[in-house]
């Protein structure tokens, strides 16, 4: 028999009268991070189980991919008179982080209610929930960026040195990612309503912001562009593969727009933590 | 020294997914159901308990469906914050409540092992350990590589069985007595089950069967409507309640 091997809190404590709201988010985000090996494991799960007994299992993601960006590269290239190769890799690009986000939103919305059966049977940091849905959806993306590759060597398409500019893109949207999943599966666990919206909102953003479209055939209206989160976060990745580096005003927004939305997800979570379990 | 200590212990469970207006005039006329400060339609699952159980105490918690005791249960572990009062846990706390909760049905046994070390917060070193223990008491040999799935519902519980009482928490909390499966295992059963409840310094465990309460306990919190209606020797307590 195991010797004392069961990782509880030695000590555990709730006064309701001095709730320490704080301190119990701050121990749920640490030890949940230190966990971090049992929400790889349970993102591998659910890949596995989505995709059981699939041939192409995840890869189906990337072959419908490919094929909407055959698809609507020569249909949307014709229509802005732009050649193949000047527009393929912007949406290329555009379109694979864009999957990306959409995805991550939409599954942020029931990051805790999909554990509900964990949640109210054994005490467990949310932050494992959480960064369950957000591993699961980085193993997701990572099969749809070797289509950025194969477009940018069919194109001719080169980036130089300030590619490396992406990683902190990438690093951003991990962090909007967590937050996000956070904030939408505490709000969609107590708000049942939120999910659909969440999932209208995400497709009226996939027109209002430019992956079909480049940012410049707006003419003026161009400056208006960084308050589109969405536009702010994409071009954090997308400006140093495809133009080069992105606009500074693109990086300042999407820099806000992460300290907002983890801050406003941090101020949930504290006050809000003890509650999810009689939410989900 | 492990100990559990509650004083004025009070949760409520608020009913969120439900029409709250058709709900408030059917159910408002019982007791236990009364709307909170922003008019939702809450139940009152604990209310405000106060005890204290101190090392080698081993607690029954009886009384009808819906009394309270795996809310309770479930308090004691770290599931639901109170929402008035305090409560204190001290010693390593293991809860035997769902032991099905957090399996994968699509993963082998050896796997839902490993996941469960994972659940545990174990290390890779003490989830191989755990593997090894849970593979050579359960005694499912080749079925251990299968997944759980196609597994027999005795073959389901010798390996929930194996995996729960692979630990010695020192305050243990069990949810009803899972015993089943064939004779052979149950005798191992029993014996390990003893070690498991031997071992630990506190047992805290919620049933319905007077025998159980008899064989384990040596005292008994009787509990109706989410109140402590009665707290005692288990003997006293028992013929009390007319057993």
């Amino acid at each position: 028999m195991l010797d004392r091997t069961a990782a509880a809190t030695p000590a555990y404590i709730v006064d309701a009268s001095d709730p320490q709201h704080l301190r119990r988010a701050i121990a749920d985000l640490t030890t949940g991070f230190s966990r971090w090996r049992l929400a790889r494991a349970l993102a591998w799960l659910d890949l596995r189980n989505r995709y059981r007994g699939s041939v192409l299992g995840p890869f189906w993601l990337t072959l419908s991919t490919a094929a909407m960006l055959l698809g609507l590269g020569v249909l949307y290239a014709a229509l802005f008179r732009m050649s193949l190769g000047e527009y393929l890799p912007h949406l290329a690009v555009s379109l694979v982080i864009w999957n990306a986000i959409a995805q991550m939103v939409n599954e942020a919305t029931n990051s805790l209610t999909a554990s509900e059966g964990i949640i109210r049977q054994m005490p467990l940091p949310y932050t494992v929930h959480a960064l369950r849905c957000v591993m699961r959806n980085g193993l997701v993306a990572a099969h749809n960026l070797p289509l950025i590759a194969v477009v940018f060597l069919a194109c001719g398409h080169l980036p130089g040195p300030e590619a490396l500019l992406a990683i902190p893109g990438f690093i951003l949207i991990a962090i909007n990612a967590f937050a996000a999943a956070l904030l939408l599966g505490m709000i969609c666990a107590r708000f049942r309503d939120i999910g659909p919206i969440v999932a209208s909102v995400m497709q009226l953003a996939f027109f209002l912001t430019p992956i079909l479209w480049k940012p410049r055939l707006l003419g003026h209206w161009e400056v208006l562009m960084p308050l589109n989160p969405f536009y702010a976060v994409l071009e954090t990745v997308r400006g140093p593969l495809v133009e080069g580096g992105g606009p500074m005003l693109a990086w300042i927004a999407a820099v806000t727009y992460t300290v907002l939305l983890v801050a406003i997800a941090g101020a949930f979570f504290v006050r809000f933590r003890g509650r999810v379990a009689f939410w989900v | 020294m492990a100990l559990i200590e509650a004083s004025g212990l009070c949760l409520d469970f608020p009913f969120y997914h439900l029409g709250a207006r058709s709900l408030k005039k059917r159910l408002l006329r019982g007791a236990r159901l009364h709307t909170d400060d922003s008019n939702r339609v809450v139940v009152t699952a604990l209310r405000n308990l106060d005890f204290r159980i101190t090392t080698g105490e081993r607690v029954a918690l009886v009384g009808p469906n819906g009394a309270g005791k795996t809310t309770l249960l479930r308090t004691l572990a770290g599931v639901y914050e109170p929402v008035q009062g305090r409560i204190a846990v001290e010693g390593q706390i293991g809860a035997l409540i769902d032991v099905a909760a957090g399996m994968d049905p699509d993963s082998t046994g050896r796997e839902n092992v490993t996941l469960r070390g994972l659940y545990r917060g174990l290390s890779d070193a003490e989830c191989v350990e755990l593997v090894e223990e849970v593979a050579a008491f359960s005694g499912l040999g080749d079925f251990f590589d299968v997944p759980i799935r196609t597994y027999s519902a005795g073959m389901g519980v010798r390996l929930a069985f194996a995996l729960a009482t692979a630990m010695q928490p020192q305050v243990l909390l069990m949810d009803e007595w899972f015993l089943a499966g064939d004779a052979a295992f149950m005798a191992k059963a029993e014996e390990r089950l003893a070690r498991l409840v031997g071992g630990a310094d506190i047992l805290v465990i919620a049933t319905h069967d007077f025998n159980v309460v008899r064989r384990w306990c040596n005292r008994a919190i009787r509990m109706e409507g989410g109140v402590i209606v009665a707290d005692g020797p288990a003997e006293e307590i028992l013929a009390s309640m007319g057993a």
